[in-house]
C-alpha cells in the first residue's frame, strides 16, 4: 500500500532492459443539457442530489430512455478518431453492487459499443505515434462517495459516508486505445500528448467542456513492461483516475521504474488497480484484477438496439468541424511558423487565444509574443490555464494595437495588462483611467530633460568630452521621474539637442 | 340493477358506468360499498395489502363534485379500481409483497396509474401477490396469505393473486395485475377471471417494478371481456418514459369484444396447439381442465370458426427458457434493493460495514423464493457460463417465436388451457417448486415471444374454475378480446348467468 516505500529505477536505466507498452482509457462526461437516461440537469456544482429523479436514482420502477444527443456526440466523437460507426449497438448491464451505482448495475456498452476500430496520431519530438482506437462507447456516469472523518478521504478510516446523485447517470463516452507498443522512452510523453490532442478534439466538436479539473475528462492509464526484444507484453497495471495532463505523463513514468524494479528483483507484475497521487506523483496498490469482478453483463433489457441509419451518420461525417491537426497545419501556414513553434503554442493551451487574438486585429507574431510571453509567465505564476485568465483575446490584440500606434510603450502595456486583468476595464480605458499613455513633448517632459541635465554636471562633462553613451543613465533618470511613462527614443533625443546642441 | 351498497358490488364496470353517468349513484356510494365489503370480507380473503379508506372517498367524492358542476366527464369516472401492489402509486405504500420494500411511499406513479387516474377511477387500494411476482400461488407474500373466493382452502392463483381475489370476491369491479409468465392469466383462470396479457410494449411499464423486463406487462383482471377490453384501452397505448413501449395506436379492443359477443366466428380460424394438453401431451394436466377446453373449443366452432391442430414442437422448451431468462434479469433488477436509499435497512449498527449491511439487509428482506431466483440468475449469467445459459435460453425464445410465426401463417388464434390444473390447495407445492413452476406451462410461451394472450372461463371442475386460453400475432390482442367475447356470451347465454355468479356472496358480507 505505502508506495513511498517502492524501490524505483532511473528511467534512462528501464529503458535499457525493458520496453514499455501503453494503454489508455478515458473518460469524457458529455456536456448535453440532460442526463443519459432522464431529464434530469448536468450542470455542475449544484447543491448535492438536487439533480436527480426516480430514474437516475434507481427508484423501484423507473426506466431509462435514452439521451438522442449522447448518442450523436458518441458518434461524433468515433467520427473524429476515424472510426466505423456500428449499425448495430446495444447498451448492457455491467452488473456490482456500489452504493454511488443506485440501480445495482451501470448502463454501459459491452460486446456492441457504438463506434470501433479508429486511430489518432499524435506528434512528440518531430515523430508521430498512431495510437490505435479500439472502441469508443457511451455510459452513464456514477454518484459521488464523499468519505467523512476519516483523514485521507477515502473511505478507510472514515467515519461515515454521503452520496451525491447529481452526477449519477450523466453521459459518459469512455474511449479506450489498443496498446500501444513502441514508444520507448516517449511512452510518457506519447500518453500525455495522447489525452491532449484527444481533449483537443471533443472540445472542437463541442461536446465536452473537457475539464480534468472538474472531473468531465479522467484518465485511466495501462503500463506493462517487457525485456527488450520480447514478442510477449508483460502483465499491466491500471492506474486509476489520473487526473491532469502532467500526471498522465508522470504515471506512465513513476509505473515504469516502480516496475523495472520490481521485474529486477526477480519479482512478477500483478495485474491490479493502482491509485495515482497528485501530491506525490506516485501510484498505489488498489484492488486486485486477479480476482476479478464477475460483472455479468447482458444486454439491458429495458432499452432498444441503437440501429444509428447510414445517411444520417453521413450528414454527422459531413459537419464535423475542422480537427485540431488540420487547424494547426493551416494557422501554421498562415503565421508562416515552424512546426516547433506551433507545438509550444498547442501544448501552452494558446492557439486557439492566439487565434482569436489574431482575429481581432493582432499580427501572429504580436499574438504569439504576449500569449507565450508576458501572459504565459502570469498564468504560470497564478497557477491557471491561460484561458482562465481574466483577459480577453480582443483586449489582448487592443493592446498590441495601442503599442504599435505609439500610445503606449511595452512598459507601460504590462502596466495596463495589470488593470485589465484586475478588472479595470479594456486596455484603452485603462490608459485613460491611469494616464498611461506615453508623453509627447509636453511642457512635463521639457522639465524633467532639464532637471536632469541641471542635476549631473559630471555625466553633462563626459558626454561633451566624448563619451556620448553616459547620456544613457539621464535617459534612465528621466524615465524615472515620469514613471515609463516617456518614449525612451524621444527623450535621447532631447537630452542630445540639450546636450550637444545638435 | 339500484338499490344496497351489496349489489353495487356485484355490478360489473360497465354497468357501473351507467349508474354512474346517469347519475343513479353516486361515486361515494359505489365506492363506499366496495370499502364496506373489503371490510366485511378481507379478513377472509387476505387479497389487500393496503386499502385506501379515506383517500379512496376523497377521491369519489371529487368525482361527484365534479359531476355536479357540470364538468365533462369520462365514462369510467367513480369507477373503483384495485392495483397490484407493484404498481408504483406516489404517496401510497407500494411493496411488490416484499418485506424489503416495507414502508416504502414512492415519490412517483406509474404511467399505468396515472392513466387510470386520469381516467377518474378511483383507487380502493393494493393488492396482494407473490413476492417481486415471483409464484403462481399468492404464498411467496411476504405478508399475508390470499385465499381463492371459490374455495379458501386454495390458492387464488399468482402472482397477481390479491388482484384476483378481489375481483373474484367482488371486493373489486376489476384490477390490474402483471403478467411475466402467466400471472394474470393463470390467477383469472383459477378465479373465474377474465385476464389479459397485452402484446410487449403495448401498456407501458413505467412504474411497474420490475421482475423480468423483456417479459413483465401489466393487464386487466376483469368480470367481462368487455371490462377487460375498456381498461385496456385506458392503460394502454404509446409511453415516452418506457423506450420499449411500441408507438402504434391501440387496436380498437371493446369493439372487438362487442362484435365477438355477438357471437359470430365464421372465417375465424383457431389452433389448438398439440403440446398444450394435446394428444401425447397430457402429462399434468387434470381431465377435468381437459374436457373444459375441448367443450369451449366446440362452442368456437359451433360459433363458425375453423379449428385445426397446430403444433409448436418448441413450447417444450419454455419452461427451462423462462427459468433461466426471468431469474437472470430479475438477478439485475433486484440488485438496487440494498438498503442505502429505500425500504428496508438492516444491521446497521453502526459496527459493520456497508457489505455486511447490504448482505443482512438482503438476507432479511428477501424470501426464499426470491433468494432462489437471484442465485439461480447470477449463476446463469455468470462468466463461462452465460453462453452455456442465458445465451441459449435466449435461442429458445427465438424457436419459440419462431413456432408462433408458423403458426399464425395458418390461423387467427391459437387456444389452449390456461392452466393444466384447477386451483390447488394451499400449501401443497410451496414446498416443490418445480410443481410450482408447473402452473405456468401453458402460458410461458406467449410470454417469451411477447404475445397478447387472454384467459377466459371455460367453466367448472369439480366446482373450481377452468380458463380457456387465447393467444394472437403480435399487436393483434383484438382477436383475443373478439374470440374471448364470444365464448363468453355463448356460455353465459346457454348457463343463463355468468359463472361468477356461482359464487354466492358470502354470509354476513351482505
Amino acid at each position: 500500500m505505502t508506495s513511498t516505500a517502492d524501490r524505483l529505477v532511473e528511467f534512462d536505466e528501464v529503458l535499457t532492459r525493458y520496453e514499455p507498452v501503453i494503454g489508455l482509457e478515458t473518460h469524457v462526461e458529455l456536456g448535453t443539457a440532460s442526463k443519459m437516461f432522464c431529464g434530469c440537469a448536468t450542470t455542475f456544482g449544484a447543491e448535492p442530489n438536487t439533480h436527480t429523479c426516480p430514474v437516475c436514482l434507481g427508484m423501484p420502477g423507473s426506466l431509462p430512455v435514452a439521451n438522442a444527443a449522447a448518442i450523436e456526440a458518441t458518434i461524433k466523437i468515433g467520427l473524429a478518431l476515424g472510426c466505423r460507426i456500428a449499425n448495430w449497438s446495444r447498451f448492457a448491464r455491467k452488473n456490482y453492487f456500489y452504493p454511488d451505482i443506485p440501480k445495482g448495475f451501470q448502463t454501459s456498452q459491452y460486446d456492441e459499443p457504438l463506434c470501433v476500430a479508429g486511430h489518432l496520431d499524435v506528434e512528440v519530438d518531430g515523430t508521430t505515434h498512431r495510437v490505435e482506437i479500439e472502441r469508443v462507447h457511451l455510459e452513464e456516469d456514477t454518484g459521488k462517495n464523499l468519505h467523512v472523518g476519516g483523514a485521507t478521504g477515502r473511505i478507510h478510516g472514515a467515519d461515515h459516508s454521503l452520496i451525491d446523485f447529481n452526477r449519477a447517470g450523466i453521459p459518459l463516452v469512455e474511449i479506450v486505445t489498443r496498446p500501444v507498443p513502441g514508444a520507448g522512452r516517449l511512452a510518457p510523453e506519447v500518453a500525455r500528448a495522447y489525452v491532449t490532442e484527444l481533449r483537443e478534439i471533443v472540445q472542437a466538436l463541442g461536446v465536452s467542456d473537457v475539464r480534468m479539473e472538474q472531473g468531465s475528462l479522467r484518465c485511466d492509464v495501462n503500463i506493462s513492461l517487457n525485456p527488450v526484444g520480447d514478442l510477449e507484453w508483460g502483465t499491466r497495471t491500471e492506474t486509476k483516475n489520473v487526473n491532469s495532463l502532467r500526471s498522465v505523463e508522470r504515471a506512465v513514468r513513476f509505473e515504469m521504474r516502480r516496475q523495472a524494479a520490481v521485474l529486477d528483483s526477480g519479482g512478477r507484475i500483478v495485474q491490479e488497480t493502482r491509485h495515482f497521487h497528485e501530491d506525490t506523483g506516485t501510484t498505489s496498490s488498489g484492488r486486485s484484477k486477479e480476482e476479478a469482478t464477475d460483472y455479468r453483463y447482458f444486454p439491458e433489457p429495458d432499452l432498444v438496439p441503437l440501429a444509428p441509419d447510414a445517411d444520417w451518420i453521413e450528414k454527422l461525417r459531413a459537419e464535423l468541424p475542422e480537427l485540431p491537426a488540420a487547424r494547426r497545419t493551416r494557422l501554421q501556414q498562415e503565421w508562416g511558423i515552424s512546426g516547433t513553434e506551433m507545438t509550444w503554442l498547442a501544448n501552452a493551451g494558446a492557439l486557439g487565444l492566439v487565434e482569436q487574438t489574431v482575429a481581432a486585429g493582432a499580427s501572429p507574431g504580436d499574438a504569439r509574443k504576449w500569449w507565450l510571453g508576458d501572459l504565459a509567465r502570469r498564468a504560470n505564476e497564478a497557477g491557471t490555464e491561460l484561458g482562465e485568465l481574466a483577459v480577453t483575446p480582443a483586449q489582448v490584440a487592443e493592446l498590441v494595437r495601442l503599442v504599435n500606434e505609439g500610445t503606449i510603450n511595452d512598459g507601460l502595456a504590462r502596466q495596463v495588462l495589470d488593470g485589465v486583468l484586475a478588472g479595470q476595464g479594456d486596455p484603452a480605458q485603462v490608459v485613460e483611467a491611469q494616464g498611461l499613455a506615453v508623453m509627447g513633448e509636453s511642457d512635463e517632459l521639457v522639465a524633467a530633460v532639464e532637471a536632469a541635465i541641471a542635476g549631473a554636471p559630471d555625466v553633462i562633462a563626459k558626454v561633451k568630452a566624448g563619451k556620448v553613451q553616459a547620456l544613457g543613465a539621464l535617459v534612465g533618470a528621466v524615465m524615472k521621474t515620469t514613471r515609463g511613462k516617456a518614449d525612451a527614443p524621444t527623450v535621447k533625443r532631447m537630452l542630445e539637442e540639450r546636450v550637444l546642441g545638435s | 340493477m339500484t338499490g344496497t351498497s351489496s349489489d353495487l358490488t356485484r355490478v360489473d364496470v360497465a354497468g357501473l358506468s351507467r349508474l354512474l353517468s346517469s347519475g343513479e349513484v353516486s361515486a361515494v356510494e359505489v365506492t363506499r360499498a366496495h370499502l364496506d365489503r373489503i371490510a366485511a370480507d378481507d379478513g377472509r380473503l387476505g387479497a389487500y395489502l393496503h386499502v385506501e379508506d379515506d383517500a379512496a372517498l376523497a377521491a369519489a367524492a371529487a368525482v361527484d363534485q365534479a359531476r355536479a358542476t357540470g364538468a365533462e366527464l369520462g365514462p369510467l369516472a367513480g369507477v373503483p379500481v384495485a392495483l397490484k401492489d407493484l404498481v408504483v402509486t406516489e404517496g401510497v405504500p407500494t411493496t411488490s409483497g416484499s418485506k424489503i420494500l416495507e414502508g416504502w411511499r414512492p415519490p412517483y406513479s406509474a404511467t399505468v396509474a396515472t392513466r387510470l387516474a386520469e381516467a377518474g377511477t378511483v383507487l380502493l387500494g393494493k393488492t396482494n401477490m407473490d413476492e417481486f411476482a415471483m409464484g403462481s400461488s399468492t404464498e411467496n407474500s411476504a405478508y399475508q396469505v390470499t385465499r381463492n373466493p371459490w374455495d379458501t382452502d386454495r390458492i387464488p392463483g399468482g402472482s397477481s393473486g390479491g388482484s384476483s381475489a378481489a375481483v373474484a370476491g367482488h371486493l373489486a369491479p376489476w384490477s390490474i395485475g402483471t403478467d411475466t409468465g402467466g400471472s394474470i392469466r393463470q390467477p383469472a383462470a383459477v378465479t373465474g377471471l377474465v385476464g389479459h396479457k397485452p402484446t410487449y410494449g403495448s401498456v407501458s411499464r413505467y412504474g411497474l417494478i420490475a421482475f423480468s423486463s423483456s417479459l413483465d406487462q401489466a393487464g386487466p383482471m376483469a368480470r367481462t371481456v368487455l371490462d377487460a377490453a375498456v381498461m385496456h384501452e385506458v392503460i394502454g397505448g404509446h409511453d415516452p418514459r418506457d423506450s420499449t413501449s411500441i408507438d402504434t395506436p391501440l387496436a380498437r379492443l371493446a369493439d372487438a369484444a362487442r362484435e365477438g359477443a355477438a357471437g359470430d366466428l365464421r372465417g375465424v380460424r383457431v389452433g389448438v396447439v398439440r403440446e398444450l394438453g394435446g394428444e401425447g401431451h397430457t402429462d399434468g394436466y387434470e381431465p377435468g381442465v381437459l374436457v373444459r377446453t375441448r367443450e369451449a373449443i366446440e362452442v368456437l366452432a359451433s360459433l363458425g370458426a375453423e379449428v385445426t391442430e397446430v403444433s409448436c414442437p418448441s413450447f417444450d422448451l419454455a419452461l427451462p427458457a423462462y427459468y433461466l431468462i426471468a431469474p437472470s434479469e430479475a438477478s439485475s433488477n433486484l440488485a438496487r434493493y440494498e438498503g442505502v436509499r429505500f425500504g428496508l435497512r438492516a444491521g446497521d449498527d453502526g459496527s459493520r460495514d456497508l457489505d455486511e449491511v447490504m448482505a443482512i439487509t438482503r438476507e432479511q428482506g428477501f424470501g426464499p423464493e426470491v433468494k432462489r431466483r437471484i442465485i439461480l440468475g447470477t449463476y446463469a449469467l455468470s462468466s463461462g457460463y452465460y453462453d452455456a445459459y442465458y445465451g441459449q435460453a435466449q435461442k429458445v425464445r427465438t424457436l419459440i417465436t419462431r413456432d408462433f410465426g408458423a403458426a399464425f401463417a395458418d390461423v387467427d388464434v391459437l387456444v389452449s388451457p390456461t392452466t393444466p390444473t384447477v386451483a390447488f390447495p394451499i400449501g401443497t407445492r410451496v414446498d416443490d417448486p418445480i410443481a410450482m413452476y408447473a402452473a405456468d406451462l401453458c402460458t410461458l410461451p406467449a410470454s417469451l415471444a411477447g404475445l397478447p394472450a387472454i384467459s377466459v372461463p371455460s367453466g367448472l371442475s369439480d366446482g373450481l374454475p377452468v380458463g380457456l386460453q387465447v393467444m394472437a400475432p403480435a399487436l393483434a390482442d383484438e382477436r383475443c378480446y373478439r374470440v374471448a367475447a364470444a365464448l363468453e356470451a355463448a356460455q353465459d347465454a346457454a348457463r343463463g348467468h355468468r359463472l361468477l355468479d356461482e359464487l354466492g356472496t358470502p354470509a354476513g358480507a351482505a
